[in-house]
């Protein structure tokens, strides 16, 4: 099913005021409903080409997937096997060529179907949403920083000043097996979806994301550059990259005998 | 390395590095920090430290534990706190070297394990053997520099001059202000440390500035500037 016209998507990405080139890679493709994300590690460009063989990897395989059958398995199986085969070619690269040894990438993804959303990541890198006036992150860091603050020993506000802000706990392409954390949710139309690199949320209180998302909701583009203003205006210390995502409308998937007809005969 | 000095009225009587996971105070003598002196209790207080970060947790002592003068169980250190116990102080400074900031801020990855090791030992980070970083990086960078203060900043205003509004003032205080009416016609002025701008948001007609209409870029606003919105015209100026 095509969801060009359910989904308004966008992104921005930009180096940042201090770093001399992009470690973040963003893919998306709104007629699949594919949103992907990435926050690259390793020395010379080694994280520029983790992060753009994971978005890479991942849309060009669900693509191929989708082609072959587009009805075949549940979202969280067809996105945690596009992730699987995204790893072990990082982790290939990573092993075979020197100058790539330990590079990895956080990850961020997001496929919409069936007027719901299913969520991929592993690290730092953070999906949001916005409903109405009610603004809040949905994914939850795989980074020192959130073991610390789920076991109480620090609070979220002592967060924003640790130190070690910078330790994430899982990370794709350093070992051969991965485990992304994957969730379903459902969508509502007029729903706003960000995701976006640490860059973004390490510079930009939420409070001040949120009020751009509800202020300039009417203008995706605008939006997302935006928010990347607002990072490199608070100093721009990390790449920063964000992806918007819209709900336009509805895009419940066909149902029922007439509709399987017509979806085969296609 | 971040680390203790132990002061008495004012005396400097010892230093000590923050080297192992659990530093332990009290006045009995197998504790990293002994302070003998009737007013600390034997076991009185611990600092767990991980990697950068140090934490103070009082172990239920007689006499408790102030930082900063504020009575603590549990507290995250920051640099130059002060720890007092009795009439001890122990004042905290994390390491200040200014060595491989941005490096340090790179994300990199901490394998599971790799939080139970003391701070000393390298966490089993892949940057350490792939990236041309030291461990140092990991260990001896100093914590995130403060953001760079926003310089004093004038507040900008907007006058409504035509309209059914016209002589109300809004006082642009917020990153973002949008104006207009949605679906019809929408601008954000949006205040930045350069000063502010107004960009075009939706709506088939574009912002009039000074009797010119502008194109989808965001414009920088001068004091007395005229906009034009949806047929209303405003004035913004620098508050005095």
């Amino acid at each position: 099913m095509n969801l060009d016209l359910a989904l308004e998507m966008v992104s921005a990405t930009d180096a940042g005021m201090v770093r001399s080139h992009n470690e973040d890679s963003v893919a998306f493709d709104a007629s699949m409903g594919l949103a992907v994300l990435a926050d690259g590690m390793g020395g010379y460009n080694a994280g520029e080409v983790a992060s753009g063989m994971a978005t890479a990897v991942i849309v060009a395989e669900m693509r191929n997937a989708l082609a072959r059958n587009p009805h075949a398995a549940a979202a969280q199986t067809l996105l945690r096997e596009q992730i699987v085969k995204a790893n072990t070619s990082i982790y290939q690269a990573s092993h075979s060529q020197p100058q790539y040894s330990g590079m990895g990438t956080t990850l961020v993804a997001a496929l919409f179907h069936d007027n719901k959303v299913t969520v991929a990541h592993i690290g730092d890198s953070r999906m949001y949403r916005m409903r109405g006036q009610n603004f809040g992150q949905v994914t939850k860091d795989h980074s020192l920083l959130q073991e610390q603050i789920d076991s109480g020993l620090i609070t979220p506000e002592q967060a924003r000043v640790s130190a070690n802000k910078n330790l994430v706990t899982r990370a794709l392409g350093i070992d051969p097996e991965v485990e992304p954390e994957i969730h379903d949710y459902d969508t509502q139309s007029g729903d706003l979806y960000l995701l976006c690199s640490d860059g973004l949320c390490d510079m930009v209180s939420d409070e001040d994301i949120g009020m751009a998302l509800q202020t300039l909701a009417a203008n995706l583009k605008l939006c997302a550059d935006q928010l990347v203003q607002m990072a490199n205006d608070n100093g721009g210390r990390d790449n920063v990259s964000v992806m918007l995502v819209k709900i336009r409308r509805d895009y419940a998937a066909p149902r029922g005998f007439l509709a399987k007809f017509f979806n085969w005969l296609k | 390395m971040a680390k203790l000095i132990l002061s008495l009225d004012g005396l400097v009587l010892k230093e000590y590095e923050l080297t192992k996971e659990r530093t332990t105070i009290g006045r009995k003598p197998h504790n990293d920090v002994q302070i003998d002196n009737l007013a600390v209790s034997g076991e009185h207080a611990v600092i767990v430290t991980i990697l950068n970060d140090s934490f103070l947790e009082d172990l239920g002592s007689t006499n408790g534990t102030l930082v900063n003068g504020q009575p603590v169980k549990k507290h995250f250190l920051q640099n130059n706190d002060v720890v007092e116990l009795g009439k001890y102080k122990l004042k905290y400074l994390s390491e200040q070297g200014g060595q491989a900031k941005m490096d340090f801020e790179k994300t990199m990855v901490l394998r599971p394990g790799a939080a139970q090791a003391a701070a000393p030992a390298t966490p089993r980070s892949f940057a350490d053997t792939a990236i041309n970083q030291t461990p140092a990086a990991l260990h001896g960078g100093e914590p995130p520099a403060p953001r760079p203060a926003a310089p004093a900043q004038r507040i900008g205003m907007l006058q409504i001059l035509t309209g059914g509004n016209a002589g109300k003032e809004l006082e642009l205080t917020k990153p973002l202000t949008t104006m207009g009416k949605p679906g019809v016609q929408v601008a954000v002025i949006t205040r930045r440390p350069q000063g502010y701008f107004i960009t075009h948001v939706e709506g088939a007609q574009f912002p009039i500035l000074n009797g010119k209409t502008l194109d989808a870029q965001a414009h920088a606003l001068n004091d007395h500037d005229i906009v034009e919105l949806a047929g209303v015209k405003m004035e913004f100026f620098f508050k005095a």
